[in-house]
C-alpha cells in the first residue's frame, strides 16, 4: 500500500475504495439513468407516476431504510441476492454492495438532471432527422444523445458526488470493513469513534473536500467546452 | 404529381383537405391557422391524419414513416443540428438513403454554401441557415420538396437574398415543390400552381395565372392584390430607353431596363391600375391602352380577355352602370402601371 506518511495505508485504502465505488456507481448507473429519464421525459404510459415515485424514493427515504431494504432484497438470503449468489455475484458486505448502494442513492439525482436535458432537446430536430431518412435509433445516437451530453455530465457529477458522500445506506447494507467496504465517510466515522483519531479524520475530510471540489471544477470545465461546441464558438 | 386527400379533427379545427399538385412549384396559400402546416406535416409523415391517402407519383405514402417517404422538408425555423458543422448537416442524409448526397458539390455550389461548410449553425445568418436547410433537404434525394414558409422568419433584406436561390432551384431542378406561404410576392415570383386554403379546407386549386385573373378568387389574395399576371416578349427598345413588349393583345411600353430582344417577361397588372373606356381614349398621359373584351364581372372586378390571356380591372358599381359594362362588349383598358416580375 502507498504510505505517504501523511495518510496511513488504511486511510488510503478508504480513499481509493471510495473513488472506485463512486466511479463504478456512476458509470454503471448512467445507461439506466438515461433510459429512465427518457421514459419519464418522452413517453406517457400507465405507471408513469409510479415509476417517477420509485426513482425518487431513495431521495426521500432515510438512507438507513434504503440500506436495510437493499440488505433484505440483495442480501444472500434475499429474493434477488439469493439467486445472484448461486451465480457467484454477491453484494452484501462487499465493495460491489457499496457501489450498488451508492448507485441507488445517486440515481434520482442523475435521472432528474438527464430528464431536464431530454426536455430541453427540441423534438422538432428529431423530426427533421426523420425526414432525412435516419432510423430512430440513429437519430437518438446522433441528434438526441449529443444534445443531452451536458445534462448527462451534470447528472454524472451529482451522482458521483452523492456516491462519494454516501454513508447511511452503505454502512447498513455492507457494514464498515476496512479494505472491503470502508469508504471515505465510513472511515471518517470510524476514526471519530476511537480516541486520538481526530487528526486522521481531519486529513480525510480535507481529501474528500479536494475530491469534491475537483469533481465540480472538472465538470464545469467540460460543460463550458460542450456549450462552446453547441453554440458554435468553436468551428471545426 | 402529388395527390392529397385526408381528414383530421383537432379540438379547434377540422381539416378536410384534397388537392393535387402537378410538376413545378405549387403554393399552398392561406391565412395563418388555416391548416397549411398540418397539411404538409401529413404529407411528410410527421402527423398521422385520422383518415386519407397521400400519393406521390402513384406511390402510396399513407402508411409509410417519414424516413421512407423521400420528402425533403425545409422548415420555417431551418432546424439545423446545432452540434454539427454545416458540412455534417449536409452529409447527414447520405448515410441512410441510396442516392442521397450524390450531388454534394453541385448543390453546395448552386446554393453558394462552399465557404460555410466548416461553420456551425449558430454562426450563420438567418438567410444562410435557411440556404443550408434547403441544401440538406435536397441532399436527401427527395422525390418532393416541401417548404413551410421558408422565408417567414427572415427580414426583407434576407428574403431578397434567398429568393434568387429559390428561383434557381425551380429552374435548375425538375423537383416538384410544395411551397407554403401567406405572402403574395413570394407566391407570384415562384409558383405555377396555387392551392387556396381557408379554415381547414381547400377552396381552390388552379394554375396561378387563372386564379389571379378570376374575379371570384382574386379578392382572397388580399384587397390590394387583385390583378392578373400576363406574359410578354421584348420586341425592341425605344430611343428614350423604354422597352416595347408584345402581349397576347398588342404591344405595351415598359419602363427602361436592360432587356434583350426576345426575352420573356411576366407582367403583373393590378386591377386598381386599370381604367376602362368604351371609346378609344385620346390625350392621355398613360402610355398603354390595350383592346380588350369583357368576359365576366363580379363585385367591382371585371375580367378582361386580352387575346387568349385574362386580366382584371377594378371599377365602381356607378361606373359599371354609367358605361353599361357587361360581358361580351369590347372596350379599351388603360393601364396606368405595370410591374415586371423577374423570371
Amino acid at each position: 500500500m502507498i504510505d505517504t506518511g501523511w495518510l496511513g495505508p488504511q486511510e488510503w485504502q478508504a480513499v481509493l475504495l471510495s473513488l472506485k465505488v463512486s466511479a463504478v456507481a456512476t458509470v454503471v448507473g448512467m445507461p439506466f439513468a438515461v433510459a429512465v429519464a427518457w421514459l419519464l421525459a418522452r413517453r406517457s404510459f400507465p405507471g408513469h407516476g409510479l415509476l417517477s415515485g420509485m426513482v425518487h424514493l431513495p431521495l426521500v427515504l432515510p438512507p438507513v431504510v434504503t440500506g436495510y431494504l437493499l440488505l433484505l432484497t440483495f442480501g444472500t438470503q434475499g429474493p434477488i441476492g439469493g439467486p445472484l449468489k448461486s451465480l457467484g455475484i454477491v453484494f452484501a458486505f462487499r465493495w460491489t454492495g457499496a457501489a450498488l448502494a451508492a448507485g441507488i442513492m445517486g440515481f434520482p439525482l442523475m435521472v432528474r438532471a438527464i430528464r431536464l436535458g431530454f426536455e430541453a432537446v427540441d423534438p422538432r430536430l428529431e423530426q427533421a432527422a426523420a425526414t432525412l431518412g435516419a432510423p430512430r435509433a440513429w437519430i437518438f445516437l446522433t441528434v438526441t444523445l449529443p444534445l443531452i451530453l451536458p445534462a448527462m455530465l451534470a447528472g454524472a457529477t451529482l451522482g458521483f458526488a452523492k456516491a462519494m458522500g454516501e454513508f447511511g445506506a452503505t454502512i447498513t447494507f455492507v457494514s464498515n470493513i476496512p479494505g472491503q467496504t470502508q469508504t471515505l465517510p465510513s472511515a471518517i466515522y470510524a476514526l471519530l469513534q476511537v480516541p486520538g483519531g481526530e487528526s486522521a479524520a481531519l486529513r480525510l475530510v480535507a481529501v474528500s473536500a479536494v475530491i469534491a471540489i475537483g469533481a465540480v471544477l472538472v465538470s464545469e470545465w467540460m460543460a463550458r467546452r460542450m456549450k462552446a461546441r453547441l453554440q458554435g464558438r468553436a468551428d471545426a | 404529381m402529388l395527390e392529397v386527400a385526408f381528414r383530421h379533427r383537432f379540438p379547434g379545427l377540422s381539416l378536410d383537405v384534397a388537392f393535387s399538385a402537378p410538376a413545378g412549384i405549387t403554393a399552398l396559400f392561406g391565412p395563418s391557422g388555416c391548416g397549411k402546416t398540418t397539411t404538409v406535416n401529413a404529407i411528410a409523415g410527421l402527423m398521422r391524419p385520422d383518415q386519407g391517402r397521400i400519393l406521390l407519383e402513384g406511390r402510396d405514402l399513407t402508411e409509410l414513416p417519414p424516413q421512407a417517404r423521400r420528402i425533403g422538408y425545409v422548415f420555417q425555423d431551418a432546424r439545423l443540428f446545432p452540434h454539427m458543422t454545416v458540412r455534417a448537416n449536409l452529409r447527414y442524409p447520405a448515410r441512410w438513403r441510396r442516392g442521397a448526397g450524390r450531388d454534394f458539390d453541385r448543390i453546395t455550389e448552386m446554393l453558394g454554401l462552399g465557404h460555410l461548410l466548416g461553420r456551425r449553425p449558430a454562426n450563420l445568418s438567418g438567410g444562410e441557415r435557411q440556404r443550408v436547410a434547403i441544401g440538406r433537404a435536397l441532399l436527401s434525394d427527395p422525390a418532393l420538396l416541401v417548404m413551410d414558409e421558408p422565408l417567414a422568419a427572415l427580414d426583407a433584406a434576407r428574403k431578397s437574398e434567398i429568393m434568387p436561390w429559390l428561383e434557381r432551384l425551380r429552374d435548375d431542378t425538375r423537383l416538384p415543390i410544395l411551397y407554403v406561404s401567406h405572402a403574395i410576392p413570394e407566391v407570384l415570383r415562384l409558383a405555377n400552381t396555387l392551392v387556396l386554403m381557408r379554415q381547414g379546407r381547400v377552396t381552390h386549386a388552379a394554375p396561378l395565372t387563372d386564379v389571379l385573373a378570376d374575379p371570384d378568387l382574386a379578392p382572397e389574395l388580399g384587397p390590394r392584390e387583385a390583378g392578373a399576371l400576363i406574359s410578354a416578349r421584348v420586341v425592341g427598345t425605344e430611343s428614350d430607353g423604354m422597352i416595347r413588349a408584345a402581349t397576347a393583345g398588342g404591344e405595351i411600353l415598359l419602363p427602361a431596363m436592360p432587356a434583350a430582344e426576345g426575352r420573356q417577361l411576366r407582367l403583373r397588372i393590378l386591377a386598381h391600375e386599370v381604367i376602362l373606356s368604351r371609346e378609344a381614349p385620346r390625350g392621355l398621359s398613360a402610355l398603354n391602352v390595350l383592346p380588350v373584351r369583357i368576359t365576366r364581372m363580379r363585385d367591382g372586378l371585371v375580367q378582361l380577355a386580352l387575346g387568349d390571356e385574362r386580366m382584371l380591372a377594378q371599377v365602381t358599381p356607378r361606373s359599371a352602370k354609367a358605361l353599361d359594362l357587361r360581358p361580351g362588349i369590347a372596350c379599351h383598358a388603360i393601364v396606368k402601371s405595370v410591374s415586371v416580375l423577374p423570371s
